[in-house]
């Protein structure tokens, strides 16, 4: 199918120039880190309290990173008016806001991995026993930060102040990931975890009603 | 150049307008441009000429008014869609010339990609830095980069903005070179240019805009050389 | 003109009489006394606030579809007005946990939830703001709009999951917490009201938006003379 054969072809793309630069990889592992560590200088949690509070700060910190992360990816195409050639050369302009996702989402999930280890060992929660299910708890939020993020990322691109207004039009809007995601993976962390089936699930449905959004609306975002 | 192209097709302009906000770019633009004409489209800047051309290369979408290819029975798409050649090169600096060549060529879902990437590579002269990134590219190799890109689909008419801009001499003569080939295969031209140079030489029609209005026009009378110096200092 | 000037006279009458309504006419309530009258402005409010959100995503919808910058306009005064009532929401709620809780703010979810509401709204407003060209801050905005509108109820559904997670004092009571027939009909004159005056105040943007853009455009006529 035309769509996907393009998604793969410029998602090959996304990947390609981010490997060569690495810049938005280290930035945003770098930023996650610092926060992190800023955050347990502000709070300095026992033991119990980071099993409660540390989940939460895990994912704000995602979202921030997130945030910034996702900026250039419009305004990357705008400095050779790439843009404008992409959409020339793509019969389905979604294929291009889901290969920015896919690489988005995958960016976002790798910064996540790295950082683990270091989270576990900072606020000192084991993360091993629940894993897989932290993994796609993770997975979900972050598929529901890059749908949102890579749509209205579109949007800011052509505004003015775009670095201050992205966050701004993002955080909100992104309230029900990190509720959830956040409360989810507190009790998946707890001393006797549950895993929270009703909060996964509705994770998958804040991807499925962005996507479909995202999906009906790309011709109008990419517009001139 | 080589480049086999589909039958000649014309560029036609009905009534277009073109308003952002309440500036109105472009006034009911009507012209037509023959099949294998190599028209040139002169004005200040500000007249409207990179409007109109990014119009006509469905870059943006007209207020008002039709945009049609004559001569060309099928919607414009494929083959009907021009060649757009802008400001900027529309490729990715962090990619190599091959890199990107491909990359449009397999999007546009164009026959043995690879291939064609290579052969236009070949043809721009860009061969022997294929593997260079097009951020290392000089003014003039951006250009070549440019053109390929907007040939990669063999389009019947090729548009260009001020294509000439801050070539050296040796670039302009090239250019010129490949303008004239690809005319004489078939593809219609049509550029925006300031002034008369090697590459103005080429044209066989000339419309002039002004504040968005067509005020000049080789096929009703005007010449030439007064379209493209009107005005001048 | 005259209508616009009835329609605002009613609501000021209608928004006076159910304010005499709910000091005079509805009994005091049993456990919280007179504080609890607030209710009534601030449930009506969130009604009349969510409301003029709907008419903002309808008039973003059109917009994307059909263009006319008379949907625009719609979508700015539904968004403001919405907002204004919405500010009324977040001021009253505190207001009335004061007494009762004695404290200002319990992350109570539909308080957190119309909080997050009013951030959606004030970030559509912000956006028009840094979009200096009319057909792209309309387009734009409509998008945003449209997936802030969307995102609604996906933020109270997942507040209110949270909450039931964490539970905390609940403002004004549960939902349906026993209002005898004489409260709950000055309820429902209230939210009449209200409705009354968010349709006047939409008129009044609306008609206030739609000159400002003639005479922005009549301006630029006359700078390109």
């Amino acid at each position: 199918m035309s769509l996907l054969s393009n998604t793969a072809v410029l998602l090959g793309k996304e990947l390609r120039t981010e490997f060569r630069s690495r810049e938005l990889l280290t930035t945003t592992v770098v930023f996650i880190l610092v926060v992190l560590i800023l955050f347990s200088f502000a709070i300095s949690p026992t033991s119990e309290e980071s099993r409660e509070f540390g989940p939460g700060l895990l994912w704000l910190a995602i979202l921030f990173a997130a945030s910034l992360m996702l900026q250039p990816c419009f305004l990357r195409e705008q400095s050779n008016d790439t843009l404008s050639s992409l959409r020339l050369a793509v019969s389905d302009p979604f294929s291009i806001f889901l290969a920015k996702l896919a690489a988005n989402t995958l960016f976002l999930l790798v910064t996540e991995v790295l950082m683990l280890p270091l989270f576990a060992v900072f606020y000192n929660i084991p993360i091993l026993p629940e894993l897989h299910y932290l993994l796609l708890v993770l997975f979900l939020g972050s598929l529901g930060i890059s749908i949102a993020g890579t749509a209205l990322s579109a949007i800011s691109a052509q505004a003015r102040m775009r670095e201050l207004l992205l966050p701004l039009l993002l955080l909100p809007l992104l309230t029900p990931v990190l509720v959830v995601s956040a409360t989810v993976s507190v009790a998946l962390l707890d001393r006797q975890p549950i895993v929270q089936w009703k909060g996964i699930a509705f994770l998958g449905v804040f991807d499925l009603v962005f996507l479909t959004a995202l999906w009906l609306f790309s011709e109008y975002l990419l517009e001139e | 150049m080589s480049s086999l192209h589909p039958p000649p097709t014309g560029l036609r302009f009905e009534n277009i307008d073109k308003r952002y906000g309440g500036l109105l770019a472009l006034r009911r633009v009507s012209f037509e441009i023959a099949a294998g004409e190599c028209a040139v489209l002169a004005g200040r800047n500000g007249s409207g000429k990179t409007t109109l051309l990014r119009i006509a290369g469905q870059i943006v979408r007209p207020t008002h008014g039709k945009l049609s290819f004559p001569g060309d029975g099928r919607r414009p798409q494929g083959h009907s869609r021009p060649g757009y050649v802008g400001h900027s090169t529309m490729v990715y600096d962090e990619l190599t010339a091959e890199e990107n060549l491909l990359l449009f060529a397999k999007l546009q879902k164009v026959e043995s990609p690879a291939a064609r990437a290579e052969g236009l590579l070949l043809e721009v002269g860009l061969y022997e830095r294929r593997d260079s990134l097009v951020r290392t590219f000089s003014r003039g190799m951006r250009q070549r980069i440019a053109i390929a890109r907007a040939l990669i689909h063999r389009p019947s008419v090729l548009l260009l903005d001020e294509p000439a801009t801050g070539l050296d001499p040796l670039g302009i003569t090239w250019l010129a070179n490949s303008l004239r080939e690809l005319n004489r295969s078939g593809c219609t031209i049509v550029m925006s240019l300031h002034g008369e140079s090697e590459i103005s030489a080429l044209a066989t029609r000339a419309v002039r805009l002004d504040a968005g209005s067509v005020i000049a026009d080789t096929k009703t009378g005007a010449s030439l050389r007064d379209i493209l110096m009107f005005g001048a200092a | 003109m005259t209508k616009r000037v009835i329609l605002a006279a009613v609501a000021i009458l209608l928004v006076i009489a159910s304010a005499y309504a709910s000091f005079y006419i509805a009994p005091t309530e049993r456990t919280m006394g007179v504080i609890q009258r607030i209710f009534y402005f601030h449930v009506a409010s969130a009604w009349a606030g969510f409301s003029a959100f709907l008419i903002c995503f309808v008039g973003n919808l059109f917009y994307v579809w059909k263009r006319k910058q008379q949907y625009d306009w719609l979508g700015v005064s539904g968004a403001e007005v919405g907002l204004a009532f919405t500010t009324v929401v977040l001021i009253t709620g505190p207001i009335w946990a004061h007494p009762v809780w004695g404290i200002w703010w319990t992350w109570d979810a539909r308080l957190t939830s119309t909080f997050v509401l009013w951030l959606l709204y004030v970030s559509y407003l912000l956006l028009r703001t840094l979009v200096e060209e009319p057909d792209r801050r309309a387009l734009l905005s409509s998008l945003f709009g449209i997936f802030a509108f969307i995102d609604v109820p996906l933020v109270f559904g997942a507040i209110r999951w949270w909450r039931t997670q964490h539970p905390q004092p609940v403002i004004m009571g549960g939902p349906g917490s026993g209002l005898d027939p004489t409260m709950k009909a000055v309820f429902f004159f209230s939210a009449f009201a209200m409705h009354v005056l968010m349709v006047s105040l939409i008129v009044e943007r609306y008609a206030l938006e739609k000159m400002q853009t003639e005479a922005d455009f009549l301006a630029r006529e006359v700078e390109v003379q």
